[in-house]
């Protein structure tokens, strides 16, 4: 794995469109759940195991899809060249990660979320095709988030594990982010809390690579009602600030 | 038709309040019956904008897209463009071939700029208002812009700015790049600023980009 690789895509700094979605955090925040500080703690809690386990899962589990053919994952950056698939590994490839996308489906149950986790999947691979021109891209131009990160992780030479911190921290970060800017809170007191909640993404990305190759049935399936509801509303606010 | 088959996309921007919806609303109506034209809007977008728009430019309401910026505007015009490309190409996929699409950005300060990989050209709307020493202060929006507007000259005796010092120090500034002054409340409103886009329509090439996305390798049946 290459530690500067992976910083290039978690930086918040890549242009792929997520300074423009809250996380959910825009509905809280105007429906008085987010307010301060605690407030804020207990939704980044809950929404990095519910959605961001979710994330980190599909997004490990698509990285894995389309490395596993690769000779010491993530540490050569070009070694899938060696490992070009058959047209049988291409079409096997194919339909798992059409699987995995249609699991995230099913697993949002929102309208409202499902297309902006289309709109930030095709955003991020945009970016992705762009930096790393030879990407693999089995998934059609509307990826859900977390396959488009599976796809950017493979594309950059990353491993399953990688993908999948992108995809929790990610979250955690945009949604922080987005606090600090609703609501002006201290940015410092805000990325304590990030540093403290950093190590939860690590074990959550750690438990999505050792489950990379599950069926997709068997994949984490965790949400939270409030984040489809409040997403609903979001949508048809006449004015918005964040797109999600 | 261009010969690569895409619009002209022109930025406009500027800070809140300086014209820049009254801009495009005058644009549209003087180019609406000549050029296929769309507008993405980066302003905090209420419905009041879309009928201000549909009323005053001849501009139906699927021709305006709206994208959101998360409280940052210069971010969605310069840093991160992807929301904004992608309603640049979501309009002219819906719509077909256009010649022209404008993109107000969000009000921001003097320092918000457009990215070459988002607009071919780019116009900055300043107003007397704010003072008769903004161009002064200069900033890339007022040093740099392929345009220059300083709106609302109507309120320059008002306000008690001289024309003549803005004039001055915008030649400072800029050099040879154009500047030009308005007031959209009476005659001859938009009409210079129409002029200037209908020449860089009319530009053969337009600055060659290469943003658009190639599709990704498609591996598979
Ligand atoms: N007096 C005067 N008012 C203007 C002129 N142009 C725009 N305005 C007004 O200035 C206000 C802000 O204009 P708007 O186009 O919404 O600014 P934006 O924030 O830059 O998009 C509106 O009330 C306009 O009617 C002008 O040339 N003269
Ligand atoms: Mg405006």
């Amino acid at each position: 794995m290459s530690l500067s690789t992976l910083l290039v895509l978690a930086d918040g700094r890549l242009p792929s469109g997520a300074h423009a979605h809250s996380g959910g955090v825009e509905a809280a925040v105007s429906a008085g759940r987010i307010h301060d500080l605690p407030t804020l703690e207990s939704f980044l809690v809950g929404r990095t195991a519910t959605t961001g386990t979710v994330a980190a899962a599909f997004a490990a589990a698509t990285c894995r899809a389309l490395t596993s053919g690769r000779s010491g994952v993530g540490t050569v950056p070009h070694a899938r060249d060696e490992a070009t698939p058959s047209d049988g590994d291409g079409a096997r490839l194919a339909e798992r990660v059409a699987a995995l996308d249609d699991g995230i489906d099913v697993r949002t149950a929102s309208p409202a979320l499902r297309v902006a986790s289309r709109a930030q999947g095709r955003a991020l691979l945009r970016a992705v095709t762009r930096i790393w021109p030879a990407a693999t891209n089995p998934a059609g131009p509307n990826p859900h988030h977390p396959i488009a990160t599976g796809i950017a992780a493979a594309a950059a030479g990353l491993g399953p594990g990688d993908a999948a911190l992108v995809a929790v921290y990610g979250g955690l970060t945009g949604s922080a982010s987005a606090a600090v800017r609703l609501l002006g809170l201290d940015p410092y007191a805000v990325h304590a809390l990030v540093a403290r909640l950093a190590p939860e993404c690590d074990r959550v990305a750690a438990d999505a690579a050792a489950r990379a190759d599950d069926p997709v049935d068997d994949l984490p399936a965790g949400s939270a009602i409030l984040l489809d509801l409040d997403a609903e509303q979001h949508a048809i606010w006449e004015v918005r600030l964040f797109a999600s | 038709m261009r010969p690569d088959n895409r619009a002209v996309r022109i930025g406009i921007g500027g800070p809140v309040g300086s014209g820049k919806t009254a801009l495009v609303a005058a644009l549209c109506r003087l180019l609406a019956g000549e050029l296929r034209l769309a507008v993405v809007t980066n302003d905090i977008y209420t419905t009041e904008d879309a009928d201000f728009l549909r009323r005053a430019g001849v501009l139906p309401d699927d021709r305006i897209r709206a994208v959101e910026t998360g409280c940052c505007p210069h971010t969605a015009i310069r840093d991160d463009i992807s929301a904004n490309l992608d309603a640049v190409e979501e309009l002219e996929d819906r719509l077909g071939p256009l010649d022209l699409v404008l993109v107000e950005s969000g009000g921001d300060n003097l320092t918000a700029t457009f990215s070459k990989g988002l607009v071919d050209h780019q116009i900055f709307v300043v107003d007397v208002a704010g003072g008769d020493k903004v161009p002064r202060k200069g900033g890339p929006g007022v040093t740099t812009a392929d345009l220059l507007v300083i709106n609302k000259t109507d309120l320059a005796p008002l306000v008690g700015a001289d024309l003549g010092v803005m004039a001055r120090d915008a030649r400072a500034r800029r050099g040879d790049l154009p500047t030009v002054f308005l007031s959209l409340v009476g005659e001859p409103g938009a009409a210079p600023v129409a002029d200037w886009v209908r020449e860089r329509v009319a530009e053969p090439h337009h600055t060659p980009r290469d943003h658009d996305p190639a599709p990704a390798h498609t591996h598979g049946p």
